[in-house]
């Protein structure tokens, strides 16, 4: 009866809203350092747009951008609020960095708008608003799985850990070596670089001195994984007896195309890559060259295009009404099968579940190749499930 | 122990010489007629979009495409400094420093129109994982190029302005700018073919920058500029050896310091930077 | 020292967007945080002739101050703003004393060095600051029983009136034979100490007032938004305010407010046209304003009035 009553009344609504257009508010990082994160981004969205059209549930839909110009949770802040007061958006979505996603997060609670984070990856940022879902990755997700999977697995027993001196680098590290060990493997040592670092020769001679087992490391992406791909060359580390373990970002296509040979044998821990032959990334990745000139996706673009996919069979589900009460109900244990593989969101902690897949920098052909060889499936965010845990015990 | 101590003056040496051909430029046209150019670095962008674009899309070695890229940077400079930043030479400081930034502001916009912001890299001119071996030591091969670079440019810059004509106006006019008009010197002359072999230097080492550091739109704004900043006030202005030194204590204590402390990541550069400046504040060989 | 007529109808005018722009007002109270920095920035810069490549250490100093006091447990902005105030007033007493010993190109370099070296110990000290991520876990709720809201009322009601207030204590100053005798230092350092003003201690005191008033905006940014992050530490925003400055024009008091208002206008209506490429926007600005304006906007027009008359 209920449900009758709710179906008529939305059917009742539903001419109100049937002309009006679905405005969807993206600050992001378009100019500055992370400006190719942000285009990838913005580029996976339009490319689901392309694909599956513009329209959902009788309503269009429009994309508005904003430059928040690079890791300033003021401005994010201060752009998500003008988006909401001044644009009237009904979402807020996409925030690449960290700081940005958990400033808007607070808008999104006092708003009460529906707000879909396509990249931050710090596992907080989800518990900042009761009305956001995430469609791209938690550190702790990947890195927590990579440490295990190291230890058991992958028959490592000694790591020496190499991350960047700033937030997902922390994260990272902690996520790594707290699974690690407690899988059985043993740290030998640590280090960590500073931020905008360009040689890294002296870090990498210091773990050469070091002679360990494996090296694990976390750099953000952009120029920098490729420098470090040929100091571990140039210092002569000889991957067969130290393993590289990476994340994604190690081996990204442009570090792959930059660091050439040097990067086989690297072993990486990630979500998405472009190569992958799921008809359904084949299919996208054609797309996507159409929409980015040529440019293949990458783990950014995948997380705009998700979040497009989230937004699309949410509003489906909810015939087209945007507050936020509906749309987060509806968004809650959604799943779907991606260009990545399968994806849910947790109907608990509205955070992305997804595969973890582990592979190996191999020649194909031609070229150089992330090749997955093994996977975990359906990883939950780990560092989510402490906290619901000791929420639980309360 | 040695051998690492060796590996890392090596390192070292050779980042100071990137940043030696980044910076000297600027040390030069900056004591020579007190122009504040924060655009420098763009040149350094030209020079390493110019050889991206010549071995990426035209298929030239790396190496061939070297002079050129001096040429192509060297040349817009010239076009620059002739038809705007002449204007601003009365200026004061401040509307150089708005003006240059400006220009800094509108190369990046138009190199991410142009190449995107895509990072981007040149195949790798020498052999990666095929160090020289010297004394028992590995030393790379690129570095190894990059220290022959250096030294060879800075032997070549020593001669020209040591031993030529024009080297000796270059001197006067840096001494002193009102006296060498009054002998008769060109000094406007001057200054240009500076400014653009200042700009060529610098595009040769954005070029050469590609493989250890990379290649983006704002990759200049993050950290470039504060090193290149660093080395010209400290090697002090108008002097090419000071330019020579700062790079290189530079280079290597940025390189030692991140092996020996890497807690102390890039605490030790600004350290450095400012204790030294704090001794010798007209920096180490600067004489205004 | 009277008030021109054309000043009370400008400050009027910082009223108008309460009326007429009631959208912007999360804008217009940023505009006034920096126009705030920026005029602590005029202080030793205009007025004094410190060129300082590294002004955002007081900003974040004082940002960092209010954040962690709100953090643990004391939220009331007032009383954060005066706490604000001295600790970055306590810094800036503490670098004048190497910063006014020298000149030029050491003086630009070693106040970049000092801001650097700040920016690198937040970070590292992530434990206290949040590093990377910012400050986390503090919320500001309101001021004098005002509610920060989503509109930016009363964050703009707020910046402003202490943005005024602020002007008028350096209005004084300025006006102040303390404020002449830093003019002095600024236009013939070596004469100075022959008429008898003690040239390094006044600079000191001038540094050490515009740190203070660095911070006090620096807090209000913290108050307005409830974050903090390193980028309020950064060599971008000391950059950042110089321009600014610069581009209002240097030494006369509206400088910064003005090219606070200009820029921050053009950097939001650019970059809200075209997200991705509106950096070369904001440098044909800054081109054209030197080529046409010289000395900065209020140079400019005083050059322009002067020939007026």
């Amino acid at each position: 009866m209920k449900k009758l009553i709710l179906a008529a009344a939305i059917a009742a609504s539903f001419p109100a809203f049937a002309q009006q257009t679905v405005k969807i508010g993206m600050p992001l990082t378009l100019s500055g350092q992370f400006a190719d994160a942000a285009n990838q981004m913005l580029a996976g969205a339009r490319t689901y747009m392309r694909m599956h059209g513009d329209t959902v549930a009788g309503r269009k839909i429009e994309l508005i951008t904003k430059d928040v110009g690079g890791p300033a949770p003021d401005v994010a802040k201060r752009l998500s609020q003008e988006l909401v007061v001044r644009d009237n958006v009904d979402i807020l979505a996409g925030y690449v960095l960290t700081p940005n996603a958990m400033a808007a997060g607070d808008v999104s609670a006092e708003a009460k708008k529906f707000m879909v984070v396509m990249n931050a990856a710090t596992s907080v940022v989800i518990t900042k608003s009761p009305y956001m879902i995430r469609t791209s990755v938690t550190l702790p997700q990947v890195m927590e799985t990579f440490g295990t999977w190291a230890a058991t697995k992958g028959n490592i027993k000694q790591t020496y850990t190499m991350v960047t001196d700033y937030g997902p680098g922390h994260d990272s590290e902690n996520a790594f070596q707290s699974a690690f060990k407690a899988a059985g493997g043993t740290v030998v040592g640590s280090v960590r670089f500073p931020v905008a670092n360009p040689d890294f020769s002296a870090f990498v001679q210091r773990a050469k001195d070091l002679g360990p087992q494996s090296i694990f490391v976390f750099i953000p992406g952009g120029a920098q994984p490729a420098a470090l791909g040929k100091a571990f060359a140039e210092r002569g580390i000889d991957k067969q007896k130290t393993r590289i373990l990476g994340s994604g970002e190690t081996t990204a296509e442009a570090a792959l195309k930059s660091m050439g040979d040097t990067a086989l044998d690297i072993i990486t821990a990630w979500h998405y890559d472009y190569t992958s032959s799921n008809p359904l990334n084949v299919k996208f990745v054609k797309e996507y060259n159409a929409v980015a000139n040529g440019r293949n996706p990458d783990f950014f673009s995948i997380g705009g295009y998700d979040g497009m996919h989230a937004i699309y069979e949410t509003l489906k589900k909810t015939n087209g009404k945007t507050d936020a009460d509906t749309m987060i109900a509806a968004a809650k244990g959604l799943r779907w099968e991606s260009p990545r593989g399968p994806m849910m969101i947790d109907p608990d902690t509205r955070d992305v579940v997804q595969n973890v897949y582990i592979r190996r920098v191999q020649k194909v052909g031609n070229e150089l190749v992330n090749v997955v060889f093994d996977t975990v499936p359906m990883v939950k965010d780990p560092a989510g499930e402490r906290r619901k845990q000791a929420a639980a015990k309360k | 122990m040695l051998s690492s101590l060796a590996g890392v003056l090596f390192d070292g040496f050779a980042y100071g010489m990137l940043l030696f051909l980044l910076s000297v430029g600027l040390s030069v046209t900056l004591g020579m007629m007190n122009f504040v150019n924060l655009a420098h670095y763009g040149f350094a962008l030209v020079g390493g979009y110019a050889m991206v674009t010549l071995v990426n899309r035209f298929g030239w070695s790396f190496l061939a495409a070297l002079p050129l890229v001096f040429l192509v940077a060297a040349a817009v400079s010239v076009v620059l400094e002739r038809t705007l930043f002449r204007r601003f030479y009365r200026a004061t400081d401040l509307d150089q420093c708005l003006f240059t930034i400006g220009i800094a502001f509108i190369s990046i916009a138009v190199f991410s129109w142009f190449y995107t912001s895509e990072p981007q890299s040149v195949p790798a001119p020498f052999p990666r994982d095929k160090p020289l071996s010297a004394l028992g030591m590995n030393f790379g091969q690129y570095r190894t190029f990059l220290i022959v670079c250096g030294l060879g440019v800075t032997a070549l810059l020593m001669l020209l302005i040591e031993r030529t004509r024009f080297g000796a106006q270059v001197r006067a006019a840096v001494d002193n700018q009102r006296m060498a008009r009054g002998l008769g010197i060109d000094v406007d002359r001057a200054f240009m073919l500076t400014f653009a072999l200042g700009g060529g230097l610098a595009g040769l080492g954005g070029a050469l920058a590609i493989e250890i550091i990379g290649l983006e739109p704002s990759f200049a704004l993050s950290y470039l500029l504060v090193y290149i900043l660093i080395v010209v006030a400290v090697g002090g202005l108008g002097s090419i050896g000071g330019s020579f030194v700062a790079a290189v204590v530079l280079g290597v204590t940025d390189t030692a310091g991140k092996y020996y402390f890497p807690w102390l990541g890039s605490f030790v550069i600004y350290l450095v930077m400012v204790g030294l400046l704090m001794w010798r504040p007209l920096g180490l060989f600067g004489k205004r | 020292m009277r008030w021109h007529p054309l000043e009370i109808v400008f400050w009027l005018c910082t009223l108008l967007p309460f009326v007429l722009a009631p959208s912007y007002l999360g804008l217009a109270s940023q505009i006034a945080i920096t126009a705030l920095f920026a005029l602590s920035l005029d202080l030793i810069l205009g007025y004094a002739g410190i060129v300082s490549l590294g002004h955002a250490a007081f900003f974040g100093m004082g940002a960092y101050s209010a954040g962690l006091l709100a953090k643990h447990y004391w939220s009331e902005p007032l009383s954060g703003l005066l706490v604000s105030a001295v600790l970055a007033g306590l810094l800036g007493y503490l670098l004048s004393h190497i910063v006014v010993r020298f000149r030029h190109l050491a003086l630009i370099m070693l106040t970049m060095g000092f801001g650097l070296l700040l920016h690198e110990a937040a970070n590292s000290a992530s434990a206290l600051t949040g590093g990377a991520d910012g400050l986390q876990g503090f919320k500001v709720q309101s001021v004098l029983g005002f509610r920060f809201d989503m509109f930016g009322r009363t964050a703009y009601a707020y910046s402003l009136v202490v943005l005024f207030l602020c002007f008028l204590m350096t209005r004084r100053i300025i006006h102040s034979p303390f404020g002449l005798a830093l003019r002095g230092i600024r236009e013939n350092a070596t004469r100075m100490p022959a008429i008898g003003a003690p040239n390094l201690a006044h600079l000191r005191k001038a540094y050490t007032i515009a740190a203070v008033i660095a911070g006090i905006a620096g807090a209000l940014l913290t108050h307005t938004t409830s974050t903090v992050s390193l980028e309020t530490l950064s060599f971008g925003r000391s950059a950042d305010v110089l321009v600014i400055l610069i581009l209002g024009g240097a030494g006369r008091l509206y400088g910064g407010i003005i090219g606070a208002i200009i820029y921050m206008v053009a950097r939001d209506q650019f970059s809200g046209a075209n997200p991705q490429y509106w950096y070369f926007w904001i440098g044909l600005l800054l081109v054209a304003v030197v080529m046409f304006l010289p000395n900065g906007i209020l140079g400019g027009l005083s050059k322009f009035f002067a020939r007026k008359t």
